[in-house]
């Protein structure tokens, strides 16, 4: 098939745009094609421009190349403006193989450009995809089409550096970095800088990544391909960064020493997709300790060892990780120790779909546990709030001895946007009180009047030796007791100290829309962007219809009721089949609707906003 | 660091022990209270951590700090502990349940991190608690109410085990041994490291006897080896046998000395080869004595020793943070 970038049709108009722009890489798992979006990334972030990213990649390491089943994609929306979602669809995708077209070309807008490698479409690789006959001699129906042999281009770039044809064929992904540079007008110097630090070892990988680079950029040149480039965005004075909800969940780990003066005690044990957290704190090492357990128990016993010992013992995991970790969590709140435990949910059940996203974990975090065990359940809704939550959690777990679970996700977890970085100066001290009780009277359930924590006495304090444990303790008393008007009094004490700590922080408000009206959709954790979008786009259509968003899971922050009663109706909006709808159901009596979709892939906006529509006209 | 002298008192509570009348534990709780008096730690320098069982109540009879955990999880919390505070002498206190059925997974890897740990596995070879089910180290055969007609499982040689998981300090006693017991304790403590002991102990309620004789005053020498560093394996009565290699079957065995071999022949305990203590641990067939003592102390790095540097340092001051957050922020 000839080149087809002669072709005036798939030309596009130049302009400087104020739409958010939304662009798809899709390549096998070895092609680089998550990289590539990261070093896009970084000229975006160079630029100033807002982004929401979304890594989208199978489990399998490598995957046999050309089949579906190993098809990684990098979905990137950006604009000089507010950007909360990765974008419902494509303006653009690059596919990198006839497989990587098969599984995303529904990932493409109507009148969306799709970008293919020429080289890849012949007898074997169509095949591998599961096609009877080349796509493109059909055309792709709505979509324009720009077939370009990516693979011999970069080839001949390539050519003077003196890679091997394996290397060689790798720099593709930078070939097509540079093609993207071009038609949204970005620098390709960031990039550059990059490619030098990283391969400065490997003098010919180097020099073969920039030729590609550059390649594909005079490409997009020669062929006087449209350039779209966004808007100047809004100057920001503080100092940002691109951050992932990883990195900056890393971030405000570490925080956590800093600001309580408490070591803090990383334990885990690998599993996807939360061990990124347990490189990005071994990376940043000082001030943190990490802790590669021999498994998921193992793990968070060794944090709460860590906390009776006076630190901060933190273990992450996800999904099947909180399972194992149930009854040693259970320990933690009997002992009345501050714990954080994260949880990076994944699809399930079981194994379930390791790397895509889902929200099905609430519930057994809110009660997944033998024994009346109430703990706090924070989840953050952005990548940077990642950062603040950790804060959050360690200021609860200290204030009120408890162990605090942190529900954040898979999409969170790999989503990377920009972040303007806190002045360390300016956050909160976390320094738990040190003040020792009166020796005499001393035992180790001692309770604060307001807070209901008991005292934190760490061993190795002269005169003050205790046993703590996980059998029921005498409430004036600490020891051992099976008295039953006891332990119904502990249960309670238990019980009303999470419940107090709802009084301690601010109350439920508004995220966007309306205050008051006809329907106000209730959401949680990483679908914060796509619902504060599709609100404000019925808002702006109209409609009276409300976003309340909510970080602190358990207890239920105040005044939830009294904004729901402003409103007609309530939609609960998450992704699983009702987990935050039952709590709010059975603590208010509200009947709120259901809003939920269950497949490993984030909201799309215009869904969220076709079913409150249908909502709002039934 | 014995700056005031300590008693057994010192470290006793006011908790009344609620073990069985006649329980090994008792013996166990006595010998180690009075090793703790000997080492002369003061009590809140000291932390006893324990699993589910009843070998894991031994913390609150004991008034040092103590934590009693949940089942077969001891190892997992107190390797936190001492990794937040490595000042602390930290104790782990566990039935062969906790050790080796539930728990297993965190002994054997524990004793490869050679975290600075004291490990005590009360050994009963029944579950006590449960009332009676056989255990990970009760023989085939054995009848309780979760095998009448006899338990098929192969029990686990326990000092075996953790040889082989890379422990550096292995030894074995037995609960009413006050002439032996409190000494490997204090060698045990001693040891920089993870250091295993396996103690006998008799559960007089489900598992009477179940170590045969080696408790016993006058039965007891013929039928336990104390080994000793450099000392020949000699035991019996009259210290008339001993241990020779028997090179057909490569292993052990024992002998009478004068008859079968010359005092010349008896082997010599060496407790820095890992092969001999393997040999006598796993040592068995007619008339082979039950070793005891410390089959193999070879210290080496600890998982703290091991680590790098900067895994050791104190939180981030304000400024340092503020770098880290910055990272490779851009500002203008």
């Amino acid at each position: 098939m000839l080149d087809k970038t002669k072709n005036d049709t798939t030309k596009i108009e130049a302009k400087r745009t104020q739409e958010p722009i939304v662009v798809r890489f899709a390549g096998d798992s070895g092609d680089g094609v998550q990289l590539l979006g990261a070093q896009f990334v970084r000229s975006a972030a160079d630029s100033e421009l807002n982004f929401f990213t979304f890594p989208d990649y199978p489990a399998e390491i490598r995957a046999p190349a050309g089949t579906t089943f190993g098809i990684s994609a990098f979905q990137i929306q950006f604009n000089s403006d507010t950007v909360l979602t990765p974008g419902d669809a494509a303006d653009v995708l690059i596919a990198f193989n006839p497989a990587a077209l098969k599984t995303n070309l529904t990932e493409v807008k109507t009148g969306g450009l799709v970008v293919v490698d020429e080289g890849t479409f012949n007898k074997r690789g169509l095949k591998k995809a599961g096609y009877d006959a080349d796509p493109r001699d059909a055309g792709l129906g709505e979509h324009q089409l720009l077939s370009i042999d990516i693979s011999k281009r970069t080839l001949e770039a390539v050519a003077e550096t003196g890679v091997g044809r394996k290397q060689a064929v790798m720099a593709r992904n930078f070939w097509v970095l540079g093609l993207v540079l071009w038609m949204y007008g970005q620098n390709r110097k960031p990039v550059n800088n990059w490619i030098d630090k990283k391969f400065a070892k490997t003098p010919d990988v180097l020099a073969a990544n920039k030729a590609a680079l550059n390649a594909g950029h005079a490409y997009g040149e020669t062929m006087e391909l449209a350039v779209q480039s966004p808007a100047s965005p809004l100057h920001v004075s503080e100092p940002y960064r691109v951050i992932t909800g990883t990195d900056a969940m890393a971030l405000g780990i570490a925080a956590i020493s800093s600001l309580s003066g408490l070591e803090t005690f990383y334990c885990s044990y690998p599993i996807t997709p939360a061990s990124a957290l347990l490189h990005a704190l071994a990376k940043i090492g000082s001030g943190i300790r990490t802790f590669q357990a021999e498994d998921e128990i193992a793990a968070v016993c060794a944090a709460i060892g860590a906390s009776y010992g006076g630190a901060i013992g933190v273990s992450a995991g996800s999904g099947p990780s909180l399972a194992l970790k149930t009854e040693a969590l259970g320990l933690a709140v009997a002992a009345e120790l501050p714990l954080i435990v994260i949880n990076v949910q994944r699809a399930g059940p079981s194994t379930g779909m390791p790397t895509k996203t889902e929200q099905a974990d609430l519930l057994m975090a809110v009660f997944g546990r033998h024994g009346e065990a109430p703990l706090p359940v924070l989840a953050p809704a952005t990548p940077g709030e990642c950062f603040d939550i950790m804060l959050d959690a360690a200021k609860i777990a200290i204030e009120a001895m408890t162990p605090v679970i942190v529900l954040s996700d898979a999409y969170l977890a790999n989503a990377a946007e920009k972040w303007i970085v806190p002045d360390a100066e300016k956050l909160p001290d976390l320094r738990p009180s040190r003040d020792l009780p009166d020796e005499s009277n001393y035992h180790p359930y001692l309770r604060d009047d307001v807070t209901l924590a008991r005292n934190w006495i760490i061993p190795g304090t002269p005169g003050f030796v205790h046993r703590i444990g996980g059998l029921e303790k005498a409430h004036d008393s600490g020891d051992i007791s099976y008295d039953p008007n006891n332990h119904d009094k502990m249960v309670a004490l238990r019980a009303e100290k999470i419940a107090r700590i709802s009084e301690r922080c601010p109350p439920a408000e508004i995220e966007t829309g309306a205050e008051e009206g006809d329907v106000l959709v209730i959401g949680w954790g990483s679908t914060y962007g796509a619902l504060k979008t599709a609100v404000d786009n019925l808002d702006e259509a109209g409609h009276a219809v409300g976003h309340l968003h909510l970080r602190r899971l358990w207890p239920l922050p105040r005044g939830i009721e009294k904004i729901a009663s402003r409103f007609k109706k309530v939609i609960v909006a998450e992704l699983n089949h009702g987990h935050l709808r039952r709590l709010i159901r059975s603590e208010y009596l509200i009947p709120a609707e259901a809003l939920n979709r269950v497949s490993g892939q984030p909201f799309k906006i215009a869904d969220v906003e076709a079913e409150i529509h249908q909502l709002l006209n039934r | 660091m014995n700056e005031i002298a300590l008693s057994a008192k010192d470290f006793t509570t006011d908790q009344e022990v609620r073990w069985c009348p006649g329980c090994g534990d008792y013996a166990i709780l006595k010998a180690v209270r009075k090793v703790l008096a000997d080492i002369g730690r003061p009590p809140h320098e000291v932390a006893f951590v324990s699993g589910i069982g009843c070998a894991a109540r031994f913390p609150y009879y004991l008034s040092t700090y103590g934590f009693h955990t949940i089942h077969g999880r001891a190892a997992a919390v107190a390797s936190g502990l001492k990794l937040a505070r490595p000042e602390l002498d930290v104790w782990v206190v566990g039935g062969d349940g906790d050790f080796l059925s539930i728990g297993g997974n965190h002994t054997i890897h524990v004793l490869r991190r050679n975290i600075d740990l004291n490990l005590l596995l009360f050994n009963n070879a029944i579950y006590g608690l449960t009332k009676g089910q056989y255990s990970p180290t009760s023989a085939i055969g054995t009848r309780s109410p979760s095998s009448p007609e006899g338990s098929a499982d192969s029990p686990i040689n326990a000092a075996s085990l953790a040889l082989g998981s890379g422990a550096r300090f292995v030894a074995r006693s037995a609960d009413t041994l006050q002439d032996h017991l409190p000494e490997i304790l204090k060698r045990a403590q001693a040891h920089k490291g993870a250091s295993f002991v396996e103690i006998f102990q008799n559960c007089i309620v489900y598992n009477d006897n179940a170590f045969g004789p080696i408790t016993d005053k006058t039965a007891g020498p013929d039928v336990v080896v104390r080994a000793e560093h450099g000392e020949p394996l000699i035991f019996g009565k009259d210290r008339e046998k001993g241990l020779v290699f028997d090179p057909e079957r490569n292993q052990f065995k024992p002998v009478v000395i004068g008859d079968e071999a010359t005092r010349d022949q008896i082997a010599h305990h060496d407790e820095t080869s890992l092969t001999l203590a393997q040999a006598l641990a796993v040592m068995d067939g007619p008339g082979a004595p039950m070793v005891l003592g410390v089959l193999y102390c070879a210290p080496e790095a600890t998982y703290r020793e091991r680590l790098p540097e900067n895994y050791r340092t104190k939180p981030l001051d304000r400024s340092a943070l503020s770098d880290l957050l910055l990272g490779a922020a851009a500002s203008r």
